[in-house]
């Protein structure tokens, strides 16, 4: 069988068999259980408890949780603010990057607190090392967010009737030391032995063979390329992100890399499972999720390796795929591959520039982000998914003429209120922002690097990727203006913290609603049915949304080509 | 405010310790042991150093080319061109790639050019060029430098990297260590 083809199927697999022992590992980790790696992390976790002044054991209502959230995710967005602001007169600046202006210190430390990293400077100029080290860190906070939002959902379906959810503090304390940093870590090293710098230096001056005089920005990438896939954030340290042949240098770390961003997506889903002893409904969730990925990702590597039809029309011998914006290290089909990774999980790092993609492939790149649900991004994924799952139950409650129910919780009028507004948030953000910014032609037309439908899809994609909170883009738009920043900066505020506090709040509301044992009139959650009753909701929901913007951008632009 | 403000703020303060001092700190100090001592893999051929991932700018007409970057080879920055496939000005550049390299080239025909050597790579800096892109130079550089083909592409040969493991990915050849050794071959 053809190499390329074989990689991305070795790839998935690996990151499929790792994630079932992970996902036990994490179940346990949460439900406080003993693990192997104890004699390390109890003491670490009490020290910063102890500094931090937190009692650990104080059990917290959903209010409260969600409450702890925003405090800290406020202040750290203040402090990225400052640093970034006055980048140019802190340590570890040898290139003497300049501050970065308020509006978009404003969106990049945004977009680094909500998981998403949309970058709208360039790693090699437009910040500091220092900076640099910062938003590394706001990548594994920003992912252990997420991570504890999820199991405070968790622990909602373990619990019978119960308003205490746990403390979110431990929560977040043990998916940063006891599951990201020992899985960046080995990302990390894994890079680092394949050429990844990792070093405090500044840019290097080099003479090419021919004489020519260039530099050389490197860094210290490492650290940074691990936590930024294994964190789902995505945010590159070059401006090329994982293209870059010093952040991603072979087929090898492409492979892990790829692997790092798929792994606790997938892990949470089992976790939940094995966390509420319910595993058949894991199963669900991954097989719903599973066929939705490779509904986008197969066209995807077809699309890629069929290359550009355009540049077909000419003559040129094209066997080897749509290789602009492409690297020959990796090929069109690990990168057709990757892009549908990136944007199904909220990762949005690239290993291939997206706006070069053919049109068929970057509309489902956009669906992947429309949709938000399958795997998606660490914690928030499993979040977004049980809006669809609350909606699927209603549904068919409504269907068969019985209470919807799940896990044995009755889903009521509050619920469903709930559920909708967030499942309708979504593409009101797009949609909305979409339409605002192509009315005001100074500030949408007058950004885009391409033109025709090509440069709608711009517009659509970087609204798509900053709701969705993924952070890739069709990079040819010129979005550091203030009304970039500006706009999208709101929409990641909105398209992060309600498609939190929303399913968080359903968990919390259900928490405290009596448990009605399952019984002959229960509709079953964890079958095969169910899992298409779910996928239609999802596919209905998409389609109705989105449908006739796709039709004006990556659709009317594959019809217009040869 | 007590409650929730200030265990958040220490909370922030240690964790940044853990996570952004002792995690990267750790990963420099194993950089020292890994190859080029984290600081990027370097070759060295006639007392100069040049970063072997890093791509360059091969114009003259004796080497390989690579292909055509958005950010000329400057590894100062990095970067795709970002252009649409139907983009009618996109078009125009590859058609106008197509025909310099005919003209460099006479004698190869215009459906042997692989795509990747008229399409401008992803980051700029690919240090990679496919097999079928190197050897379908191979008559122009023979005819440069005076020597015979069959060498050149016992040189391509020797330079193919093959998937990892032989068994994932696409084979590649660097163009920078392909160019280095051609010099070395050209001078014996």
């Amino acid at each position: 069988m053809n190499t390329e083809i074989l990689g991305i199927l070795a790839t998935f697999l690996i990151a499929l068999l790792l994630a079932l022992p992970l996902g036990k590992y994490i179940a346990r980790v949460y439900a406080g259980e003993k693990t192997k790696m104890d004699f390390l992390f109890n003491p670490l976790d009490r020290l910063l408890y102890r500094i931090s002044g937190i009692d650990a054991k104080r059990e917290m209502n959903w209010k409260q949780h969600m409450m702890v959230m925003l405090t800290i995710n406020l202040i750290w967005v203040l402090m990225s603010m400052l640093i970034l602001m006055c980048q140019q007169w802190l340590p570890l600046n040898p290139d003497h990057n300049p501050n970065m202006p308020a509006d978009l210190a404003f969106n990049t430390s945004i977009s680094f607190v909500v998981n998403c990293n949309l970058q709208h400077y360039s790693g090699e100029s437009g910040v500091s090392y220092l900076s640099q080290m910062w938003l590394m860190f706001l990548q594994f906070v920003s992912a252990a967010t997420g991570m504890a939002a999820v199991v405070v959902l968790f622990k909602a379906f373990k619990a019978r009737s119960t308003t205490q959810l746990g403390n979110f503090y431990t929560y977040f304390v043990r998916s940063c030391t006891r599951i990201l940093l020992p899985l960046s870590s080995i990302l990390a090293i894994i890079v680092l032995f394949n050429g990844t710098p990792m070093t405090f230096d500044g840019k290097q001056e080099m003479i090419g063979l021919q004489g020519d005089s260039v530099a050389v920005s490197t860094g210290p990438a490492a650290a940074f390329v691990g936590i930024k896939h294994v964190g789902t954030n995505g945010g590159g340290f070059f401006a090329a992100n994982s293209a870059h042949p010093l952040e991603n240098p072979n087929y090898g770390t492409n492979m892990a890399e790829m692997v790092g961003q798929l792994i606790i997506p997938l892990a949470m889903i089992f976790a939940f499972g094995y966390f509420i002893q319910r595993r058949r409904l894991s199963w669900m969730i991954f097989g719903v999720m599973t066929i939705g990925f490779l509904m986008l990702a197969i066209p995807n590597v077809m699309q890629e390796m069929n290359g550009n039809p355009a540049l077909t029309a000419k003559g040129l011998n094209n066997t080897m795929g749509a290789m602009e914006g492409k690297e020959v290290r990796f090929g069109a089909a690990a990168s057709g591959f990757w892009s549908i990774v990136t944007t199904v999980i909220s990762t949005g790092s690239v290993n291939a520039m997206h706006d070069s993609t053919m049109p068929l492939s970057g509309m489902n790149e956009m669906l992947a982000m429309m949709i938000n649900a399958f795997y998606g991004g660490c914690g928030v994924g499993l979040l977004n998914f049980f809006i669809f799952i609350i909606l699927a139950v209603f549904i068919s409650g409504l269907m068969v003429g019985r209470t919807p129910e799940f896990l044995g919780k009755k889903i009521e009028a509050r619920e469903m209120k709930i559920a909708m507004i967030i499942a309708l948030l979504h593409p009101l953000l797009i949609l909305a922002g979409t339409a605002l910014t192509v009315t005001m032609p100074a500030l949408g037309r007058a950004t885009v690097a391409n033109p025709g439908y090509h440069g709608f899809s711009e517009i659509l994609y970087e609204f798509t990727s900053s709701a969705a909170n993924n952070g890739s883009g069709f990079e040819g738009l010129g979005d550091n203006t203030p009304w970039w920043n500006i706009a999208t900066g709101v929409v990641l505020l909105l398209g992060r913290f309600l498609p939190i506090i929303g399913p968080v709040a359903i968990a919390g509301m259900l928490a405290e609603k009596k448990y009605i044992p399952e019984g002959n009139g229960t509709l079953r959650t964890d079958t095969g049915t169910f899992g298409m009753m779910v996928f239609a909701v999802i596919v209905i929901i998409t389609a109705l949304s989105f449908f006739p913007t796709l039709a004006l951008g990556p659709l009317a632009e594959h019809f217009s080509m040869p | 405010m007590k409650t929730y403000f200030f265990p958040a703020l220490r909370l922030t303060i240690v964790l940044l310790i853990v996570c952004a001092v002792l995690y990267p700190l750790s990963i420099w100090l194993l950089g020292k042991m890994a190859p080029g001592q984290g600081k990027g893999v370097q070759v060295t051929a006639q007392g100069r150093n040049y970063y072997r991932n890093i791509g360059q700018s091969f114009t003259e007409v004796q080497y390989f080319q690579g292909r055509p970057s958005a950010v000329n080879y400057n590894a100062a920055g990095s970067g795709g061109s970002n252009k649409g496939p139907s983009n009618p000005e996109y078009l125009d550049i590859v058609q106008g790639r197509i025909d310099t390299f005919l003209k460099y080239n006479p004698g190869v025909h215009k459906n042997d050019i692989p795509a990747d050597l008229v399409t401008s790579s992803g980051s700029g800096l690919d240090p990679d060029i496919s097999v079928l892109s190197a050897m379908i130079q191979v008559p122009r550089i023979a005819a440069k430098r005076n020597m015979p083909e069959s060498e050149l592409k016992q040189l391509i040969q020797q330079h193919t990297q093959k998937p990892l493991w032989g068994l994932f990915g696409p084979e590649r050849i660097n163009v920078l260590e392909l160019n280095i050794a051609l010099d070395k071959l050209s001078k014996s």
